[in-house]
């Protein structure tokens, strides 16, 4: 059993309070995905489960032990460290014994158990290799072989694939999916990439500021945001927003006067302040949507096959939405943008998800 | 590339200043093989079978109190960039690794030992030596020399440890390292080439001193080569070959030590240059 278990977990830094009671259970043997905006405390969390980060309060567990004042050798973990962080004097197989030769591993073993990392990972013709004698993917695939080894618990990683070309980035990917199902780890992974983290993970854990927004399977997070934030988070390009207020009988009056006949929760009455959500790739270009939007397009990104229509609604706001072959239009023309009720999202002025 | 005609220039400059370097130690060794009367005959002219003598070395050889200062100067020197790199690379790690109380006025206090000459304290030094009852010995020595090469080597070596990625030394927690085999399998390996630079700036100056020889240990046996060669310097007459002799073969060991550490060193000044 490896399952990681966070209870009320606070950090500082000074009087920066960087983590902001966390609550986390990663599950044995699930790939637990964090993501969040630059600077939100991913990396500080990952340090505080591998133990290089002491932790201000609250407590953590891996496999049922208390880890709080566990050094990080302890406490049965292997990091990935974005800049891989490889031994530069060592050869490949040193780097992945390394850790071995130290907790006194028998010289079979420790051969043993490096000669099959290598195999997995396709690094045997490269052992004898230093890590300056390697490309970027190599070097990455030598800073999982080293964490493999070791048999931890729990695989930390911190934007693994972030120094990688796109080719690469996508390749590995589908190296780390395969592994997880293959080693069957519990997997703790960071990533800034919204396709690594919809991939990858069985639950993704969505931060700001120090605390968690929402957590849950990549299709919830996607269909069922618990509030603003996330719904603006997942998704590229992100949500679009409308703001509206609730009138008598049910109906939405959206800020230019327009009125939508939606389905409201009984929680909003009459008067109350809601934000309206809606994904660009449900929202067309001149479909037969139940509502419109009139504006004025600004710009059509094409990316081939489909596209991307920014759309400036006669309040000044911008409105993207996805266009699938020739949309028949270009910018500067004026264009009807349609959605249905079904892909619509509501938000109330604490911007939590109504239903 | 660059043109030959300048690339011409720039090693005739060099090779001038060259041999300018290496004229008067031509001069040493070439004499040092002359017998006394041709020294002083035709210095500038090499030795000849008639002129060819090895009385100078017959006799530095040949008194055992010589060859033991040889002895002395080498454990002094090796001695002192042992220290002086152990504890100096320690120290160093200490002060940039780990956030303490007394963390920058311990490294501004190590600054200042750069500043100050250590040959102030001479006195108070002297002093202490007496009171340790290490006077004559070659530990006193070694104390004070690695006290004097200490605050540079912190410095330098301060540098180079701050430029190790810091996710090296936490892979390496990871790994299930304690602080001191991080400290020696990881941070030491990767600073050798600052190490060796440290050595060669502590090594050349230490042999040649003679001040605190003459000061810590003038006699009992304990004299390095610098301080032993002055036997043969007299108020009246001076034994030029045994002199000449002597210098010759003190450039021996600093020569070996300077092409053992001048490998790394070279390493050193040009790595980062390529990433
Ligand atoms: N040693 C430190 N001292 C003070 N503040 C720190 C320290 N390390 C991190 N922080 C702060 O903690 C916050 C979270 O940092 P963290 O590195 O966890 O962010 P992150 O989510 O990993 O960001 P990124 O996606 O850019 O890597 C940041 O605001 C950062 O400024
Ligand atoms: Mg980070």
């Amino acid at each position: 059993m490896s399952e990681v278990k966070i209870e009320k977990l606070r950090k500082s830094y000074g009087p920066v309070e960087v983590l902001k009671d966390i609550d986390l259970t990663v599950e044995n043997g699930s790939f637990v995905v964090l993501v969040g905006p630059s600077g939100c405390g991913k990396s500080t969390l990952l340090r505080s489960i591998a133990g290089l980060e002491p932790v201000t309060s609250g407590s953590m567990t891996i496999g049922g032990k208390k880890v709080n004042d566990l050094p990080p050798a302890q406490r049965e973990i292997a990091m990935v460290f974005q800049s891989y962080a490889l031994y530069p004097h060592m050869d490949v197989y040193n780097n992945m014994a390394f850790g071995l030769k130290f907790a006194k591993t028998p010289k079979a073993d420790i051969d043993a158990r490096v000669n099959e990392a290598a195999r997995i990972l396709q690094l045997e013709p490269l052992l004898k290799r230093r890590p300056r004698e390697l490309s970027g993917g190599q070097r990455q695939r030598v800073a999982i072989g080293r964490a493999i080894v070791r048999k931890p618990q729990v695989f930390l990683f911190d934007e693994p694939l972030s120094n990688l070309d796109a080719a690469l980035r996508i390749n590995t990917r589908v190296e780390i999916a395969k592994l997880h199902k293959m080693l069957k780890a519990t997997i703790v992974y960071v990533t800034h990439d919204q396709v690594e983290a919809m991939t990858l993970a069985d639950k993704i854990v969505v931060m700001n500021k120090g605390r968690i927004e929402q957590t849950g399977k990549p299709l919830d997070l996607y269909y069922k945001p618990a509030n603003l934030f996330v719904a603006g988070f997942i998704g590229s390009p992100a949500m679009n927003f409308l703001t509206a207020t609730v009138k008598q009988g049910g109906v939405l009056v959206l800020s230019d006067g327009q009125e939508l006949k939606v389905k409201l929760p009984n929680s909003c009455g009459p008067g109350d302040a809601v934000t309206l959500g809606c994904r660009p790739e449900h929202m067309t270009l001149g479909g037969s949507g139940t509502f419109k939007l009139n504006g004025m397009i600004d710009l059509i990104e094409r990316l081939g096959e489909s596209g991307f229509a920014h759309v400036r609604l006669p309040s000044g706001q911008t409105v993207i939405a996805e266009v699938r072959g020739d949309p028949g239009t270009s910018s500067g023309q004026t264009a009807t943008l349609t959605f249905d009720a079904d892909h619509l999202h509501l938000f109330n002025a604490e911007g939590q998800r109504l239903d | 590339m660059r043109k030959p005609a300048s690339s011409l220039v720039v090693h005739a400059i060099l090779g001038l200043y060259t041999a300018l370097a290496l004229f008067p130690i031509l001069l040493v060794i070439m004499n040092s093989f002359k017998a006394r009367k041709a020294i002083f005959g035709a210095p500038l002219s090499f030795p000849t079978p008639s002129t060819f003598s090895l009385i100078g070395y017959d006799k530095v050889f040949g008194d055992s109190k010589i060859i033991s200062y040889y002895v002395n100067s080498i454990t002094v020197t090796g001695g002192t960039i042992f220290f002086t790199l152990l504890f100096g690379a320690m120290a160093a790690w200490a002060l940039t690794e780990y956030k303490f109380r007394w963390n920058t006025l311990l490294a501004l206090f190590f600054s200042i030992g750069i500043m100050v000459p250590i040959r102030l304290g001479s006195v108070s030094i002297i002093q202490l030596v007496v009171q340790m009852h290490l006077i004559n010995t070659l530990s006193a020595l070694i104390l004070v020399y690695t006290a004097q090469n200490l605050p540079l080597a912190i410095f330098i070596l301060s540098e180079f440890i701050a430029q190790i990625p810091k996710d090296l030394r936490e892979a390496g927690r990871c790994d299930g390292l304690s602080e001191y085999n991080i400290f020696f399998h990881i941070v030491l390996p990767l600073i050798r080439p600052a190490m060796a630079t440290v050595a060669v700036f502590t090594m050349i100056p230490v042999w040649n001193d003679l001040w605190f020889p003459l000061l810590l240990a003038p006699t009992g046996g304990k004299q390095t080569i610098t301080l032993g060669i002055q036997q043969f310097l007299g108020q009246y007459i001076t034994d030029w070959n045994a002199v000449l002799s002597a210098l010759s073969t003190a450039i021996i060991p600093v020569l070996i030590l300077y092409v053992i550490f001048s490998r790394q060193l070279i390493r050193g000044l040009t790595s980062g240059a390529v990433k």
